[in-house]
C-alpha cells in the first residue's frame, strides 16, 4: 500500500537518512527499530510531511504522492501519533477529537452533535471512555487512546505510533495491542516503532531495521530471532548485553535505616532500611508507584520533613539537601531526564559542569579551560556523542542524553550512584554500554543503587535485589536466587496497613 | 572561535539593524548634521542610560522565566522618597539617595520573597507591587512633584564627569557589573539553570529560591537607581516619571535575543537592544516625527527585530 524509496534526507553536518527503502502493506503491523538516531524518526517526519526529503519517492496504491506539509499527509491517509501527546488538556475528549472542525449549530458549535459523535467512535474500540471528560482526567494509556481515535476519525489508512507504549502500565498496553490488531483487520497499515523487543513478537508481524541512517533489512518477525535483531540493530554481535562481574558479601559501606518520608496523606515512604556493600549495585525492584524514587529523594535530601538516619562507614551523615549529600558522596541521577535532569537549551557543556562549577569559576574568574576538560573528560568515560561541546543538549539523541546526565553527577566523584531508571528510552546499544560503565565503576570501589522497572536489567546487574510495595520493603533477594517469578511475588504483596491507605 | 567573533555572530541581526539605523541617520538629509555629533551622542546614551540600568535587571529576571512589572513604578516612588527625604526632611543629599536606592531594594527584596516562596506568578506579584509603588508615590507626595535644584543632587542625573554625563558612567559600571555577575559567577550559572528547568536544579542542588530572592533584588536595586538617576535630572521626585519605563526594558530585552520562556539570554544582546530603542527615539525626535506616530513606529520596530531573530534561531534549528 504505501512504498518509500530511496529517501535521502540530510540536516547541515549529517546525513540523517541515505537511500533508504520501507514498505508497508494494507492491514499489516511494521515495527521500525533502530538506535537512537538510526532515523526513524527522520523518515517518520518525511512521511507525515514535516521534512521534505531531498531524493526519493513516496508511492501510495502504486501511485507516486508529493507529500510536503502536514496536511498532505493528513489528505493521503497519513496519521502519526508523536511520543510526546499533543491533546489540549483542558478540552474535552470530543472537543480534542474535532478539534479545528467542530460540527457548526445554529447558535456556534453543536456542542450535543460533537458528543454524541465522538461516543459513537470510542465506542467501536469499547473504551469505556466518556467523550464529555476532560483530557486531564484520563490516564496516558486513555489519552493515547483518544489519539488513536481521533487519528482513525480523519479516515487515516496509515497509523504512525511512535513508541506509544513508553509510559503505560503492562494492562494498558495489551488494551492497545488489542486495538492495533482491530485496526489491522480493517485493513489499516501501523507502523511502530518501539524500543521493547519484546512487543515485536506480540503484535508486529514484519520489522524493518534501519542503523545510522541506512536501511539494514526488513525481516519476518515470527522468523527472526531476537538476538539476530539486536545485532542487525547495532552491527555488532551482541555476545554479552549484561556486563556484570557480581561482588558477595564485601563489607557494608552505606546504610539506612527507618527512612519516612513524613507525609500525613499521600504517604509513599513508610519505615524502609536498607544497607549497601562496598563495590555493590543494588537493585531496587516494585511495581511503579512503590515509592522506590521517593526513598531515594528522602536520602538524596531532597524531600522536606523526611525522616530516619543515613551512615555511610559508620559514620552517620546529617542530610538537609542534595548539597550536602554530595558532599557526602552520594550522587542521584533522576528518574525522568526531561523534567527532572535536563536544561534543554543549555550546551552540554554546561549540563556537564552544572555541579561542578565551583572547579573553575571563582572570583569572578571563569577557567574556560578547566570547563572543556571536565566536559570532555565525561564524553571520553560515559562515550558520549556529540558535535561539541557547545551542542544544545536537547539535540542529542536520548541515549546519548543519558550519558550527558549520568556524566555529570559522576563529576562529583561520589561514593554512593544512585540510578532512576537509568536505561529507560534509551537504544540497545548505549544501553550495553551503560551496563559496562556501570560494571567499570563498582571495580574501581563506586557503589551503586538501581532502580529500574525493567526486570531483566534487575536480574541481570543486581547483586542483590530489594524489592518495594507501598511504601514499605517486602524482601531482599541476592542474584543467586533472584527470578522474574521472586520479585514479582514480593512486589505485589499486601502490606499491612499498607502506606498509600 | 573567539569571544568576539561568537559575539558578532549570536547578534547579527541586531547589529545589523542598529548599523542600518545609524547609517540611515547620517545619511538623511534632516538628521544629518545633528545625529553624529559629540552632544547628540552623549544625548542618546544619557537617554539610554536608565533603560540600561532596568534591562540588566530585566534580562536575568526574564533569564530566570519570570517578568518584573514593578520597575516603572519604583522609578517614580524611589525618586519622590529621595526627594522628599532632602527637601521636607532636611537631609544630607547622600542620605536622600540612599534611600532612594534602598527602597527600590526593598521593593526587590518583597518581590523576590513572595515569589521564592509562593507559587504565584512573578507576572501576579510584580503587577501587585506595581500598583503598591506607585500608589506609595502618589501618597507621598501628594501628585506635586518634589523640586530639589541642590547641585550635589543634580550630581546623578543631570551632571558630568569630566565631558561624560553621569549617567552614562553609571550606565557602563552597572552594565560591567552585571555583565560579571552573570557570566563569571556561580549565582549567574544558577540562574540559567534555573530559568532552563526549574525541577532540575533542585535535583542540582541549587537552592531555586535564594537565586530568586537574589535576581528579583537584583532588578529592584536597578530600578532604585534608575530612580534615583531620573529624579536627579528632571531636579525633582514625581510620581509620573518612569511610567511604561518596565516596558522600554522589556522590549530592549527582547530585542536583544533573550528568550521569554527563559533559561537562555544574554546581556551583550540587552545592550544593543537598549542601543536600538535609543536610538529609535532619538532618530524620530531629530526628524521631526510626531510624539503619537512614535509609538507606532517603535512598536512595529520591535515586532520587525524579534520577527527577524525569530527566523535565524528556526533556521539555526533545522
Amino acid at each position: 500500500m504505501l512504498e518509500m524509496k530511496n529517501i535521502c534526507k540530510s540536516f547541515p553536518g549529517v546525513k540523517a537518512l541515505q537511500h533508504v527503502d520501507f514498505q508497508l502493506k494494507a492491514g499489516e503491523i511494521h515495527a521500525l527499530l533502530g538506535e537512537n538516531g538510526a532515523g526513524k524518526s527522520t523518515l517518520i517526519k518525511v512521511l507525515g510531511g514535516i521534512y521534505i526529503a531531498e531524493e526519493g519517492e513516496i508511492l501510495i496504491d502504486g501511485k507516486p504522492v508529493k507529500i510536503n506539509n502536514v496536511n498532505a499527509a493528513r489528505d493521503n491517509g497519513i496519521s502519526i501519533i508523536h511520543q510526546e501527546l499533543v491533546l489540549v488538556p483542558h478540552m474535552t475528549v470530543a472537543e480534542n477529537i474535532f478539534l479545528g472542525r467542530e460540527p457548526m449549530g445554529k447558535f456556534g458549535v453543536d456542542m450535543r452533535q460533537m458528543s454524541n459523535d465522538a461516543q459513537k467512535m470510542l465506542d467501536r474500540f469499547g473504551l469505556g471512555i466518556q467523550s464529555t471528560s476532560l483530557i486531564a482526567d484520563l490516564s496516558i494509556a486513555q489519552q493515547q487512546m483518544v489519539e488513536i481515535v481521533k487519528a482513525i476519525s480523519f479516515n487515516c489508512r496509515i497509523l504512525v505510533m511512535d513508541e506509544p507504549t513508553s509510559s503505560i502500565s503492562d494492562r494498558e498496553v495489551e488494551q492497545l495491542f488489542e486495538i492495533m490488531r482491530g485496526l489491522a483487520a480493517q485493513g489499516v497499515g501501523i507502523v511502530y516503532i518501539s524500543h521493547k523487543m519484546s512487543e515485536l513478537d506480540e503484535v508486529c508481524d514484519r520489522v524493518t531495521v534501519l542503523r545510522d541512517g541506512t536501511y539494514v533489512g526488513t525481516r519476518v518477525v515470527r522468523e527472526t530471532p531476537r538476538d539476530e535483531l539486536i545485532a542487525l540493530m547495532v552491527g555488532r554481535s551482541l555476545d554479552q548485553y549484561y556486563t556484570r562481574d557480581h561482588v558477595k558479601n564485601t563489607p557494608v559501606f552505606f546504610k539506612a535505616e527507618h527512612i519516612d518520608d513524613g507525609k500525613k496523606s499521600h504517604k509513599r515512604v513508610n519505615d524502609v532500611s536498607f544497607e549497601v556493600r562496598e563495590g555493590e549495585i543494588v537493585g531496587f525492584a516494585g511495581l511503579v508507584g512503590a515509592g522506590r524514587s521517593e526513598t531515594m529523594h528522602c536520602v538524596f535530601g531532597l524531600t522536606r520533613g523526611s525522616k530516619g538516619t543515613v551512615s555511610m562507614g559508620g559514620q552517620t551523615l546529617t542530610i538537609k539537601s542534595p548539597v550536602d549529600a554530595m558532599k557526602y558522596g552520594i550522587s542521584l541521577v533522576p528518574e525522568n531526564r526531561k523534567v527532572e535532569g535536563l536544561y534543554h537549551v543549555q550546551s552540554v557543556a554546561f549540563n556537564s559542569t552544572i555541579e561542578v562549577l565551583h572547579e573553575f569559576i571563582n572570583a569572578l574568574r571563569v577557567n574556560d579551560k578547566r570547563e572543556h576538560e571536565i566536559t570532555q573528560e565525561f564524553i571520553d568515560k560515559m562515550n558520549t556523542k556529540t558535535p561539541s561541546h557547545e551542542q544544545a543538549v536537547t539535540n542529542l539523541s536520548g541515549g546519548n542524553q543519558q550519558k550527558v546526565m549520568i556524566g555529570r553527577w559522576l563529576a562529583t566523584k561520589p561514593k554512593l550512584l544512585i540510578l532512576d531508571e537509568p536505561t529507560r528510552g534509551v537504544d540497545v546499544g548505549a544501553k550495553a554500554e551503560i551496563y559496562e560503565i556501570m560494571n567499570e565503576l563498582t571495580k574501581q570501589g563506586m557503589s551503586i543503587i538501581m532502580i529500574s522497572s525493567e526486570l531483566p536489567e534487575i536480574i541481570n546487574m543486581a547483586d542483590r535485589v530489594y524489592v518495594m510495595s507501598e511504601g514499605t520493603i517486602t524482601g531482599c533477594i541476592d542474584y543467586e536466587n533472584v527470578s522474574q517469578e521472586a520479585i514479582m511475588k514480593l512486589a505485589t504483596l499486601e502490606t499491612a496497613g499498607g502506606a498509600n491507605k | 572561535m573567539s569571544k568576539v567573533k561568537r559575539y558578532f555572530k549570536d547578534n547579527l541581526g541586531i547589529i545589523v539593524a542598529l548599523a542600518v539605523m545609524i547609517v540611515f541617520l547620517y545619511v538623511f538629509p534632516r538628521t544629518h548634521s545633528t545625529f553624529l555629533t559629540q552632544t547628540n551622542i552623549f544625548n542618546v546614551l544619557r537617554q539610554s542610560s536608565t533603560n540600561l540600568m532596568l534591562a540588566c535587571g530585566m534580562t536575568m529576571v526574564i533569564i530566570l522565566g519570570g517578568i518584573d512589572l514593578s520597575v516603572g513604578s519604583i522609578i517614580a516612588m524611589s525618586g519622590v522618597l529621595g526627594a522628599a527625604a532632602v527637601v521636607w526632611h532636611g537631609m544630607p543629599e547622600i542620605v536622600g539617595i540612599l534611600i532612594a536606592i534602598v527602597s527600590g531594594v526593598v521593593f526587590g527584596l518583597l518581590n523576590g520573597f513572595i515569589i521564592a516562596k509562593t507559587e504565584i506568578p512573578p507576572f501576579i506579584v510584580t503587577l501587585a507591587s506595581m500598583n503598591v509603588a506607585k500608589g506609595i508615590a502618589y501618597v507621598y507626595s501628594g501628585g506635586k512633584p518634589i523640586r530639589c535644584m541642590t547641585d550635589p543632587w543634580k550630581f546623578l542625573g543631570a551632571g558630568y564627569v569630566g565631558p561624560v554625563p553621569t549617567p552614562v558612567v553609571t550606565m557602563l559600571i552597572v552594565f560591567v557589573v552585571s555583565v560579571l555577575f552573570l557570566n563569571r559567577t556561580r549565582i549567574g550559572r544558577h540562574i540559567y539553570a534555573v530559568g532552563g528547568n526549574n525541577t532540575a536544579a533542585k535535583f542540582s542542588g541549587i537552592s531555586t529560591a535564594k537565586v530568586k530572592f537574589i535576581v528579583y533584588s537584583y532588578s529592584g536595586l536597578m530600578a532604585g537607581l534608575a530612580g534615583i538617576t531620573i529624579a536627579s535630572r528632571l531636579y525633582s521626585g514625581t510620581c509620573t516619571s518612569g511610567d511604561g519605563a518596565e516596558m522600554d526594558a522589556i522590549a530592549a530585552v527582547v530585542v536583544g535575543g533573550t528568550s521569554m520562556s527563559g533559561g537562555s539570554g544574554k546581556l551583550g544582546g540587552t545592550l544593543i537592544g537598549v542601543l536600538i530603542i535609543g536610538i529609535l527615539n532619538n532618530g524620530l525626535n531629530l526628524m521631526g516625527v510626531n510624539s503619537d506616530w512614535q509609538y507606532i513606529v517603535k512598536g512595529l520596530v520591535i515586532l520587525l527585530a524579534v520577527y527577524t531573530d525569530f527566523l535565524r534561531s528556526r533556521k539555526k534549528a533545522a
